[in-house]
C-alpha cells in the first residue's frame, strides 16, 4: 500500500476481537497526515526530555503511565518537552484506556495539526491489535492469477492457465460446502516469514465468479454467506494443468513446494482431463494436509511400513535359509 | 513481450461488456495478455479480473502481450481501446 493516512486508519472495518474501538476527540485538520511504517512509539523518554533516536515518524500510544506523567508535567507547569514532541511532524497520538487528553495538550497538538485519537481498550491489547493491523497494511503484495478456496479449514489456492477449469472446479467444491475467498484474483500479503494471506483484490467485486456459458454469478447471494470468506492464511498451491502424456505426475507423494514472496508453500500438480474428478482430488489433498499438520504423513508412513514389512521378511527368509543349511 | 500504454475513452469505463469483448479479442490470439494498472497486474483472459482493476473514464493502463503473435494481439486490443469499445 502506498499511502495510508490517519483516515484510512479510523475507515478500518475491523470487526470483533480485531476492533480498535478508535475515535478522534481533536485535532481534525491532522487526519490526512501519513503512517509511514508499522512501528509504535510510547513517548515516555521524549516526554521526559530524552529526545534521542525519538521515532517521530510512528504513532504515538499514551498509556496510563504516560498519561500520568503528563498530568503531573501539567501540575509543575513543565510543558517544554511537549511542545517539542509536537514539533516533529509525527502522524498521530492516541490516548489509551478511555483516557482523556487536558485542554492544554488539545491546544498543543492542534497548533502542530496533529489529531489525537482515543481507544477504550488498554494499551497491551491496543498496540497488540494495532501492531497486527499495521503489519498487514504494510506487508509485501503481490497479486496473482487463481481461485482461492478453503477447504477443510485449509486454505487451497488454485493455479493454472486461462480456461483450464479453475472456476469450474472452486464452484463444485463450494457447493459441496466449502468457501470461496476469492475468484480470478487473489492478493497475497506476506504478514510474517511464514504467513502468507491471501484475499480478493477488491472488497466490493469478492465473492463473485464467472464461468462460461452462465456469466458473472455472485456466490454470496447464491450459496449463502456460509460460502464465503473474506481472507485465509494460504496453506497449500493446487496447480491445474492440461494433462501431458510425457509428463512425469507425483505418484508416491514427493513433496514440493512452490515460493510465494519467500514462503515456501506445499504444491501439487494435478493433470486436468475430461472424466477427472478434479474437486474430489483437492478435498482428498486438503484432508492429507490436516493429517501433515497432525504429524501424520500417509506417503511416508506407507513407506516405513514397506519397509518394515521387507525387513521382517528379509530377516525371516534368512532365517528359515539358515534353519536348513544347519 | 510488447508494451503498449493506453487510455480508457469511453465513459462508462471498463465494465462487464468491455471486459468480455477484450477477453473475446484477447483469446483468438495465442499469445498472452497482461494488463497493469496502480501497479495491479492481471490477466487479460480473464473477465473477473479485468473488472477487478477498476479501469473507470480516463484511467490509463499498461498492456503486454506475450507470444508467438505478440504484434498482432497487442494492435488488436489497442484498437478496442482506441473505439471505444463500440460503445
Amino acid at each position: 500500500m502506498a499511502e495510508f493516512s490517519i483516515l484510512d486508519l479510523l475507515d478500518l472495518d475491523l470487526k470483533e476481537h480485531n476492533h480498535l474501538q478508535l475515535t478522534c476527540i481533536a485535532g481534525r485538520s491532522g487526519l490526512s497526515r501519513k503512517v509511514t511504517n508499522s512501528k509504535i512509539s510510547r513517548p515516555g523518554l521524549p516526554l521526559s526530555g530524552f529526545f534521542e533516536e525519538f521515532s517521530h515518524e510512528s504513532i504515538q500510544v499514551f498509556g496510563r503511565g504516560e498519561q500520568q506523567y503528563l498530568k503531573k508535567l501539567e501540575t509543575e507547569d513543565h510543558l517544554e518537552s511537549l511542545e517539542r514532541l509536537f514539533s516533529y511532524p509525527i502522524p498521530t497520538c492516541i490516548f489509551c484506556d478511555g483516557g482523556k487528553p487536558s485542554l492544554r495538550f488539545i491546544e498543543i497538538a492542534e497548533r502542530s495539526g496533529c489529531s489525537i485519537l482515543q481507544t477504550a481498550l488498554g494499551s497491551a491489547d491496543f498496540t497488540r491489535g494495532l501492531i497486527q493491523m499495521l503489519d498487514e497494511i504494510f506487508a509485501e503484495t503481490i497479486t496473482i492469477h487463481g481461485v482461492l478456496v478453503e477447504v477443510y479449514g485449509i486454505g487451497v489456492l488454485i493455479t493454472g492457465e486461462s480456461g483450464v477449469g479453475k472456476s469450474e472446479t472452486a464452484l463444485e467444491l463450494i457447493e459441496r460446502g466449502h468457501r470461496l475467498i476469492s475468484d480470478d484474483t487473489v492478493k497475497l500479503r506476506k504478514i510474517s516469514d511464514t504467513y502468507l494471506i491471501g484475499s480478493g483484490e477488491n472488497p466490493l467485486l469478492a465473492h463473485h465468479m464467472e464461468i462460461r456459458g452462465i456469466g458473472i454469478l455472485n456466490l454470496a447471494n447464491l450459496f449463502g454467506v456460509g460460502s464465503i470468506r473474506d481472507k485465509k492464511q494460504v496453506q497449500l498451491l493446487v496447480h491445474l494443468e492440461e494433462w501431458d502424456p510425457n509428463k512425469n505426475y507425483d505418484r508416491i507423494g514427493e513433496e514440493l513446494t512452490e515460493t510465494l514472496l519467500g514462503i515456501a508453500v506445499p504444491k501439487l500438480e494435478i493433470p486436468v482431463k475430461p472424466g477427472r474428478n478434479v474437486p474430489i482430488i483437492i478435498e482428498t489433498a486438503a484432508r492429507n494436509e490436516r493429517l501433515k499438520k497432525l504429524g501424520y504423513y500417509s506417503a511416508k508412513e506407507f513407506d516405513q511400513s514397506v519397509l518394515k514389512w521387507l525387513e521382517s521378511e528379509s530377516a525371516r527368509n534368512l532365517y528359515y535359509s539358515n534353519e536348513e543349511t544347519f | 513481450m510488447i508494451e503498449r500504454e493506453v487510455e480508457v475513452l469511453n465513459r462508462a469505463g471498463i465494465h462487464a461488456r468491455p471486459a468480455a469483448l477484450i477477453v473475446k479479442v484477447a483469446n483468438q490470439f495465442a499469445s498472452n495478455l497482461y494488463m497493469e494498472k496502480d501497479k495491479m497486474k492481471i490477466n487479460g483472459k480473464s473477465i473477473m479480473g479485468i473488472i477487478t482493476l477498476g479501469a473507470a473514464y480516463k484511467s490509463r493502463l499498461m498492456i503486454s502481450t506475450e507470444g508467438p503473435d505478440e504484434q498482432e494481439a497487442a494492435d488488436a486490443i489497442e484498437q478496442l481501446f482506441l473505439n471505444r469499445f463500440e460503445e
